[in-house]
């Protein structure tokens, strides 16, 4: 069975792949998507199996690489965590193709699109059921690389391009931390499979790792060289550049790679990698600290932005950051609940905007949206579904799981975790802001789209220079009024075909009730029966139960948080529209910062990009060409060059000079024989 | 056979091929396609020959097999051929990747078909004799014969700058190996023999050892290529046509490593063990310096070249980590090189042959009019990379794990190369293949036919498989591996031992 769920993709994947262009669009949707199905059916079977039944398993495929020592094999692992993470992948992935049928429906690429979709849904479970280390990693490149094909899919664009490059490359920068950590492992456990470490990581608890100088713990090094490749797969703080970019794919895509599996990878590993974490408090603390302020900053920036998508895209790493923070004060399980339950309602938010983006003819602006309600209900109300579990609207989906990170965090001995609850409990406001924001500039108010929409379009996605954007489209929407009655109806949005609606709906159920269904598994009172210690926590770590305890203030705290961003977002963009306008006019630096995203994109391409380009040509040019060749080769060459030079110039042609030169000549070898024959 | 044994076989067979073609008669037209023809099959019935003799290699033994002695110049130096785990891979390599050479010169030769068929054919003689040399003269006289017919290849074959090119590339190696021509005479002098199994046994006095591996040392770093004598490699590439360029990255390169394994590893333990922290020190000045420098260039064929380089360096730090999955780990990048750096080579001259330029900027969106090349070069750009699932993953993965044993901090640096070649790869593969498809000279062009294909499945094929089941190469040189490290350890502990009874 676990080998039907993970190599059916795969099939799916090479049928649609090899043969897409002879077999037909339809026939590669027909195929990717029917065999996704069976593998979610099966995968939900697994996760009954599993979670319910306790029916762990190993399934061992094949030997990979065996040398001397190391050994390591094609093996899956399946406890719940991985059975957790097979549901997820294969839901959100099926419906995600499902959806994408009719989202892609004019694109002439489709059967590449589907392999490629399916590629990334086998790596995608290849990284989950690994049963080692390496195979983890080879699944962590395999969705890299799919990702990067996916963000890269309109490969006309330039914009598309430079995001899929830099996805791949700073998720590299991840990697080398990844298997810097895999190597320190391997030299400290002789092992990279989970079945032998795990059980023997007490052993080596006080472990020391002599490096620059000092003896550092080494599992604390460990985990924090595996928690920098969790960073870049889940675009935390520092190597979160690439994932809004990312948004330059198609936005099913965006759903399901860059919100609801791939960019919990992170998340996923330090769970999975949760024996060795719980051995480094400097690391978990690291983790809580980084998480904190990915929560934070990630909203911050998400509260300005004006593209429907890169709004839901800051929103993801923001709750991405909330995941780790769980996972950093020790409650893995809360994390692991919020990765699920986030799965399915960032993915109802990402597939409504694409629904929005369809019926917009592929307009992202929000400012050139407005008053979608009414000719698109179902997505506006779907929206809403996604937007209430996201906020955290009571009994929803996220409301469990993201108060439990919350209480958790505040419960918890972290040095970090004061840090960290206060930036998530601000990180909620904002979040709640921001969700509001996007659903009434996108489906309340007067509508701002109709021709001026085209014109308007050239500079539409550039973020940059838009400090004035709310006066100019002030006067856009007077232009609009007085002429705006010719090609009114060409442009009128349209609901998505039932084809996408589907899967809108089947989500929206999951973000309704994911939570409540799953609480008391997850983290509440079944919390052992369901994870059997696929989850470790060290003897210390009683976070699941202190959580419980926390004062009523920090219970109400959300939600107070939820209504206060609720009814902001009310005022400034329903009851008073100036406000935000005036507010980005008299903080024009706070303004600017937030929009271009603190910088960090001017800043890495000040620090490392161009550095890197300058050095590649000074050596170029210099290092290669001046110095090795110009000593050199072509040093030699010339100095050999100029001594034939000079000896030509000794032929001058004339007879005499030869005549004296070897008369000199003859002079010379006389005298010599006469000396060496005179003794 | 006739007297012969399979790699006698495997030498004769290329020659007399050259000798077949040589002999041709007749007018132009059905000469060079005769020779074509001829070459073909010549190489793909050594290609034939070599898998029955690696179906005769016994992969558990760490000795010298199919071993043939003929009388040559006297009695202690003989022509003695033989394998073992280090020189079966690439013998077969060398004998695989001939027939895609000849290939990919079906149509891209013009002038001079015969003669060009013949150099490679002696070439390849030269290349399996050097891997199958079990006689220390044997070897140095076919490593430097080698470098005749490529030294031809290069000058008559190749580009506009093809004489600068040869020559740097004949003085550049010639000069290196002259020292080691000293290193051979004084092993002989030493030792009493040339025969390289009794010189693996011989103990060299560890003062004498430091000279020895110097020599060495100076002629395969250039071969290798390692930084900084390496600025020929790129204008070699540059110059040389495609096929030329994929038997100097496939075959000619991995000399040096094989030399290094061969020779100075197990013959000098001491100074390799003195000396390691040179050539790690020069294996990541060559990872990151050459990744860099690929990164900024503008030609296609020089980055490739450069990033070859870089793949060399992590054989080099591999091969001095001492350690089981570094030195297989070396190996087994170059045999993933040897393909993958081939495969590329090859999908450059794709290109070249139907626009005649290796500007990266003359090129741009070729995915519109070249859906099937696109994928072949992704395949072999992710390989580049050593993207997991593919062989370039396996070689650098265990070379970095070996050298993480043995010294964290060279590990670390070089790991950064893990980076650095994505950006420059992927950044070659958007300005070649992605972006809008504008330039007039490629409105035209058309995509892979038939004899490309046949030439990039099997290639692209066996890439994937050896990253999925690296087996196939490891177990080859498993055993020899632990033999090896089994005695320079011991050589290694002899010399502590010593050095304590001193004091």
């Amino acid at each position: 069975m676990y080998h039907a769920i993970v190599f059916l993709p795969l099939v799916g994947f090479l049928i649609a792949g090899i043969f897409g262009n002879k077999i037909g669009a339809r026939a590669s949707e027909v195929v990717t998507t029917s065999l996704l199905a069976v593998a979610c059916a099966l995968s939900w079977v697994a996760f009954v199996r599993v979670g319910f039944y306790g029916e762990d398993a190993q399934v061992k495929i094949a030997s990979w690489i065996v040398s001397g020592s190391f050994s390591v094999d094609w093996a899956f692992r399946i406890d719940t965590l991985t059975a957790v993470m097979l549901i997820v992948v294969t839901t959100v992935s099926m419906l995600v193709h499902l959806y994408s049928i009719g989202y892609m429906h004019e694109d002439p690429a489709r059967p590449r699109f589907f392999a490629y979709l399916s590629l990334f849904t086998f790596a995608m479970l290849m990284l989950v059921t690994a049963d080692n280390l390496l195979q983890m990693f080879f699944g962590w490149e395999g969705v890299g690389l799919a990702s990067y094909l996916l963000i890269g899919f309109w490969y006309e664009k330039p914009s598309a391009n430079a995001a899929a490059i830099k996805a791949f490359v700073v998720n590299r920068v991840g990697d080398f931390g990844f298997l810097l950590g895999i190597f320190l492992l391997f030299v400290l456990f002789g092992t990279a499979s989970f079945d032998e470490l795990f059980p023997r990581v007490g052993e080596l608890a006080d472990a020391k790792f002599h490096i620059f100088g000092h003896d550092y713990h080494a599992l604390t090094v460990a985990a924090f060289l595996l928690f920098m490749g969790a960073m870049g797969k889940s675009a935390q703080f520092l190597l979160h550049t690439w994932l809004p970019d990312a948004m330059e794919g198609p936005t099913p895509v965006s759903a399901l790679i860059h919100a609801a599996t791939m960019v919990t990878a992170g998340v996923f590993m330090v769970a999975r990698m949760s024996p060795v974490f719980e051995y480094a408090p400097a690391a978990l603390t690291f983790v809580t600290v980084i998480g904190g302020i990915t929560a934070f900053f990630a909203a911050t920036v998400g509260l300005v932005q004006n593209d429907i998508k890169r709004v839901i895209a800051y929103s993801t790493c923001s709750q991405l950051g909330y995941m780790f923070v769980a996972l950093g004060v020790g409650a893995y399980s809360a994390g692991v609940f919020h990765l699920f339950t986030h799965a399915f309602f960032k993915a109802l938010l990402f597939l409504s905007a694409g629904s929005v983006i369809h019926a917009m003819h592929h307009e992202q602006d929000m400012r050139h949206m407005g008053g979608l309600r009414r000719y698109i209900p179902f997505t506006a109300a779907m929206m809403t579904v996604g937007n209430l579990a996201l906020t955290g609207f009571p009994f929803t989906a996220g409301y469990f799981s993201k108060d439990a990170i919350i209480e958790a965090a505040y419960a918890s001995h972290n040095p970090a975790a004061g840090f960290a609850f206060i930036a998530t409990v601000i990180a909620a406001l904002m979040t709640s802001f921001y969700s509001w924001r996007l659903y009434f500039l996108t489906f309340e108010a007067k509508p701002r789209w109709g021709e001026h929409a085209e014109a308007s379009h050239a500079h539409g996605h550039d973020a940059h220079g838009h400090a004035h954007g709310h006066d100019d489209h002030a006067q856009d929407d007077h232009a609009h009024d007085d002429h705006g009655h010719g090609h009114g109806h060409d442009l009128k949005p349209h609901e998505s075909p039932l084809v996408m609606l589907i899967p809108l709906a089947v989500l929206a159920v999951g973000a309704l009730f994911a939570g409540g269904l799953f609480k008391s598994f997850f983290i509440g009172e079944n919390y052992d029966a369901f994870w059997r210690g696929a989850l470790f926590a060290g003897p210390e770590n009683h976070i699941l139960h202190e959580m419980h305890d926390v004062p009523t203030w920090v219970v109400w705290s959300p939600f107070v948080m939820m209504v206060l961003g609720f009814v902001l977002a009310l005022w400034f963009y329903i009851i008073n529209p100036r406000i935000p306008v005036s507010l980005a006019q008299s903080n024009p630096i706070l303004y600017r910062f937030l929009l271009n995203k603190w910088y960090f994109d001017e800043i890495y391409d000040f620090l490392f990009v161009r550095p890197a380009k300058w050095l590649g040509t000074f050596l170029w040019k210099k290092g290669d060409g001046w110095l090795i060749d110009g000593f050199g080769p072509d040093g030699v060459s010339a100095r050999v060059v100029d001594v034939t030079n000079r000896v030509v110039r000794l032929q001058t042609g004339y007879v005499y000079h030869y005549a004296f030169a070897m008369l000199i000549g003859v002079a010379a070898f006389v005298t010599w024989y006469l000396v060496g024959g005179a003794h | 056979m006739f007297g012969f044994g399979i790699l006698s076989g495997l030498l004769i067979l290329p020659l007399l091929g050259a000798a077949f073609i040589l002999v041709l008669r007749g007018d132009e037209e059905a000469v060079a396609s005769n020779a074509r023809w001829g070459a073909l099959i010549t190489t793909v019935i050594t290609f034939l020959l070599s898998l029955f003799a690696w179906s005769q290699f016994d992969a558990a033994n760490p000795a010298f097999q199919l071993v043939e002695t003929h009388r040559w110049l006297s009695d202690s130096i003989a022509f003695k051929l033989g394998v073992d785990g280090f020189s079966m891979p690439f013998v077969v390599l060398t004998a695989f990747l001939m027939p895609f050479c000849m290939l990919a010169s079906w149509h891209s030769v013009h002038h001079r078909v015969k003669e060009y068929f013949v150099a490679f054919l002696v070439l390849e003689t030269t290349m399996i004799a050097v891997f199958a040399s079990a006689d220390l003269i044997l070897f140095y006289l076919f490593f430097e014969a080698g470098l005749i017919p490529m030294f031809l290849i290069i000058g008559i074959w190749g580009h506009d700058r093809r004489i600068y090119a040869s020559f740097k590339f004949f003085l550049y190696t010639l000069l290196g190996s002259v020292l080691m021509l000293l290193a051979v005479l004084a092993m002989y002098w030493d030792a009493g023999t040339t025969d390289i199994a009794t010189l693996l046994t011989h103990k060299f006095p560890v003062s004498m050892q430091t000279w020895l591996w110097l020599a060495f040392f100076s002629s395969l770093a250039v071969k290798m290529p390692m930084w900084p004598v390496h600025t020929w490699l790129p204008d070699a590439h540059v110059e040389a046509p495609t096929a030329g360029s994929v038997i100097l990255a496939g075959i000619l390169l991995k000399m040096g490593g094989y030399g290094f394994i061969r020779f100075s590893l197990p013959m000098f333990p001491d100074a390799s063990a003195y000396f390691a922290p040179l050539v790690f020190a020069l294996s990541v000045i060559a990872i990151v310096y050459t990744s860099l420098v690929a990164l900024m260039q503008e030609n296609i064929k020089k980055l490739i070249a450069y990033s070859s380089v870089a793949h060399m360096g992590f054989v080099t730090m591999g091969l001095f980590s001492m350690t089981e999955q570094g030195i297989q780990g070396a190996m087994y990048q170059m045999v993933s090189h040897g393909l993958v750096s081939g495969a590329l080579f090859l999908a450059v001259g794709v290109v070249y042959d139907r626009t005649h330029t290796l500007r990266i900027d003359a090129y741009g969106g070729l995915v519109e009019r070249m859906p099937r090349y696109a994928l072949v070069f992704m395949i072999l750009t992710m390989a580049n990379v050593g993207l997991p699932g593919t062989s370039g993953f396996v070689g650098e993965f265990l070379t970095l794990m070996g050298t993480f044993r043995a010294n964290p901090y060279v590990a670390m640096i070089a790991a950064t190369g893990v980076i650095l070649s994505a950006a420059y790869a992927l950044w070659l593969y958007r300005r070649v293949v992605f972006g809008k498809l504008e330039k007039p000279s490629l409105k035209a062009i058309t995509d892979l036919d038939t004899r490309e294909v046949v030439i990039f499945v099997p290639l692209v094929l066996l890439i994937i498989w050896y990253g999925v089941q690296p087996h196939g190469i490891l177990e080859a040189f498993a055993a020899s591996t632990d033999n090896l490290l089994r005695s320079t350890e011991a050589a290694l502990a002899g010399v502590k031992t010593a050095a304590f009874l001193s004091h």
